[in-house]
């Protein structure tokens, strides 16, 4: 179990790491488009030719076969081989938004191109959006989770500590707030706000308005939980010797509060994510020409993309494997709080 | 029925929330329907002013509030401003086919999930067990969305059922019994996705409820009087088990309207989702709060339909008033 524990923790660290650094493991510019390249299919990477077998992969390039119908299929134009490097240098990018370099993780030599996961219909390509998109999406579930479990805790250790008619008028809300379905509310509120802004903008208000709907549950949770620990007989006793409200909250209330917090984060991730993914598919989140997750799916709305390319489901898979990840750790984080506390 | 007019009450409370809860947006929030008309030199400001006034939006808040809570107590939601038409019928002519989407897919999610959940959990660590709570954890993991659009990509590649809408084209020439089968086909995709989606998350919780009772002492106690296996799980377990269950109807109502909303959009049914995304791109005010309170509406419906079923099940809640209703997390 441990084992499988640390696993489960390195992977979604070392996820959490390659998005972070998206502009060095992506080769290209997720907004570059290539209009000469329009759905071209993931490049395949050769070790053999007709000089035999190389150690290092090479890929050849596409050319777009017109057959009467514009159909864009594409074949390998064998005449030339680009041998595919290791740390090469490309398109300058900055580095956690701060370091300016033009170093990447891996690249074919121009104007040889590796298209990991194809491109898209304008011609970029499709693995680095998958990485840069994620940094959108993950950091809009992240972000709407900490003002969710901010907003909740607080809510709720008010409610919960100084009771009566907080309490009552606190409960009363989140029961409202429970009870809405939450995509009509998200639709609604974000039909009062400006339709065009800035992607900064849009995406601090799409992550703020996710997490707000979203406090209720931790907001009862945390309640419960002071409710139960406020009249312990250590808190009595600490309040018996003089302890302030404020040192007793500190010092003995929110620590126990901290394994449920941290269950409610992981179960909230993945759900905040598909709620940008879902408000961005429909064109109502972070828009063009701005890569996330949802807004990259949204060219599966025509159909005949929808079941012509492949590869454009790579954002799709890479949200399901977040999703899973996610879910995982809740599971684990859940058990080991059960055992915890028996 | 001390209880059932608690629980009136309660719902009546909760609806004039949500509505308070929309003009308290709408005010906070900067543009309206007619930002894009006043780019427009054409049309002067007077105009704008006057349709502004007509439409009551220059009116304080709570006026504005104050109005609409009278004309919506005679079931007048407002005038949309993009169609000019009155609200409520628009919105009445598509909730019925989201009403329809739901109600199959939730007769259809319990249908399947409660047997589900009672076997998995009599049979505890069997393969049917393990391949359920497998599947069901990566279903709820992944977003619906995701769901659908895959399940969505396998209908039109293979042309397995019609897509879009909820007739075809030459609805109106079928016979009876044909226009049925037209709708039902139609339907399938929508509600297969609905089921798929929620019967994962129910089939979850009626195990965990049904293993919880499982586990107590008067169970123990009946099996070692030497109750048959069968009697044990139909006459001791399933009442008991019965209440957290039930009390998850309500919620799983949220879950199914928020996901409908979605199938509806991805799949062009046309009920409220469509008409709802169109109104939120087009700004219109009084439609996207009408749209709200209808999917309130129905939540706060179900909802009480849970409590009331509640009542005529658990003995506690007779008794007492308010039995432990637990949350149902």
């Amino acid at each position: 179990m441990r084992a499988k524990t640390a696993i489960l923790v390195a992977v979604l660290v070392g996820l959490h790491l390659v998005l972070l650094s998206a502009g060095f493991f992506a080769p290209y510019d997720p907004t570059t488009q290539d209009r000469e390249l329009p759905y071209a299919p993931p490049t395949r990477l050769h070790f053999e030719d007709d000089s035999g077998f190389h150690l290092r992969p090479f890929v050849y390039a596409w050319t777009s076969v017109l057959d009467g119908n514009y159909s864009g299929s594409y074949e390998e134009d064998r005449s030339h081989e680009y041998p595919v490097h290791f740390v090469v240098q490309g398109p300058r990018y900055k580095l956690f938004g701060v370091f300016e370099t033009n170093v990447h993780w891996f690249g074919a030599i121009e104007p040889g191109r590796v298209l990991l996961f194809g491109t898209d219909g304008y011609g970029r390509d499709e693995f680095s959006r998958v990485l840069f998109g994620g940094q959108i999406s993950v950091a809009a579930g992240l972000t709407a989770t900490f003002i969710a479990l901010l907003t909740g805790s607080v809510l709720g250790i008010i409610a919960g500590y100084y009771g009566r008619w907080v309490d009552e008028t606190l409960m009363g809300v989140t029961e409202l707030f429970l009870s809405l379905p939450w995509l009509y509310f998200l639709l609604g509120v974000r039909a009062f706000l400006p339709l065009h802004l800035s992607t900064l903008r849009t995406f601090f208000l799409l992550t703020g308005v996710i997490g707000l709907i979203g406090w209720a549950r931790p907001a009862r949770l945390v309640r419960g939980l002071v409710l139960s620990s406020r009249n312990r007989n250590y808190v009595l006793a600490a309040r018996g010797f003089g302890g302030s409200d404020v040192y007793l909250l500190r010092r003995h209330i929110l620590p126990e509060t901290f394994g449920v917090l941290l269950t409610q984060a992981a179960l909230l991730v993945p759900k905040y994510i598909a709620a940008e993914v879902t408000l961005s598919f429909f064109g109502l989140g972070v828009s063009e020409p701005v890569p996330s997750w949802g807004n990259m799916l949204s060219t599966l709305q025509q159909y005949s993309v929808l079941i012509s390319y492949g590869w454009l489901w790579a954002p799709a898979c890479a949200v399901i494997v977040t999703s899973v990840l996610y879910s995982y750790l809740a599971d684990v984080l859940h058990s080991q709080l059960k055992s915890h506390s028996t | 029925m001390n209880y059932i007019g608690r629980r009136l009450v309660r719902a009546i409370l909760l609806l004039i929330g949500v509505s308070a809860l929309c003009f308290l947006l709408t005010e906070m929030a900067p543009g309206s329907f007619f930002d894009e008309m006043r780019l427009n030199p054409q049309i002067s400001p007077q105009t704008i002013a006057a349709l502004r006034s007509r439409y009551g939006l220059d009116q304080p808040l709570i006026v504005r509030y104050g109005r609409w809570m009278k004309s919506a107590l005679h079931a007048d939601l407002g005038y949309s401003i993009a169609y000019s038409t009155p609200v409520t019928p628009l919105l009445w002519s598509r909730a019925k086919n989201t009403l329809l989407l739901t109600t199959t897919a939730l007769l259809l999610t319990w249908m399947i999930a409660v047997p589900l959940g009672v076997w998995t959990a009599a049979r505890r660590g069997g393969l049917l067990d393990k391949t359920v709570s497998l599947a069901s954890a990566f279903f709820v993991s992944v977003p619906e969305l995701v769901i659908a659009v895959a399940l969505l990509a396998i209908v039109v590649r293979w042309r397995i059922l019609p897509v879009g809408g909820m007739v075809s084209a030459d609805f109106e020439v079928f016979s009876a019994g044909a226009k049925l089968q037209d709708v039902i086909l139609h339907l399938a995709l929508p509600v297969s996705i609905l089921v798929l989606c929620e019967t994962a998350v129910i089939v979850r919780h009626v195990r965990a409820s049904v293993l919880e009772v499982l586990g107590a002492r008067y169970i123990e106690v009946a099996r070692g009087f030497g109750t048959s296996p069968t009697r044990l799980l139909f006459r001791h377990v399933l009442p008991v088990a019965a209440n957290p269950a039930v009390s998850l109807l309500g919620f799983s109502l949220a879950g199914l309207l928020s996901g409908s909303l979605m199938v509806e959009m991805v799949c062009g049914w046309p009920g409220l989702g469509p008409l709802l995304l169109e109104a939120t791109l087009s700004r219109d005010l009084y439609l996207v709060i009408g749209g709200i309170i209808f999917s309130a509406l129905f939540m706060v419906g179900g909802n009480f339909v849970a409590d009331v079923m509640l009542l005529a099940l658990d003995p506690r809640i007779r008794r007492d008033g308010d039995g432990d209703r637990t949350d149902a997390s």
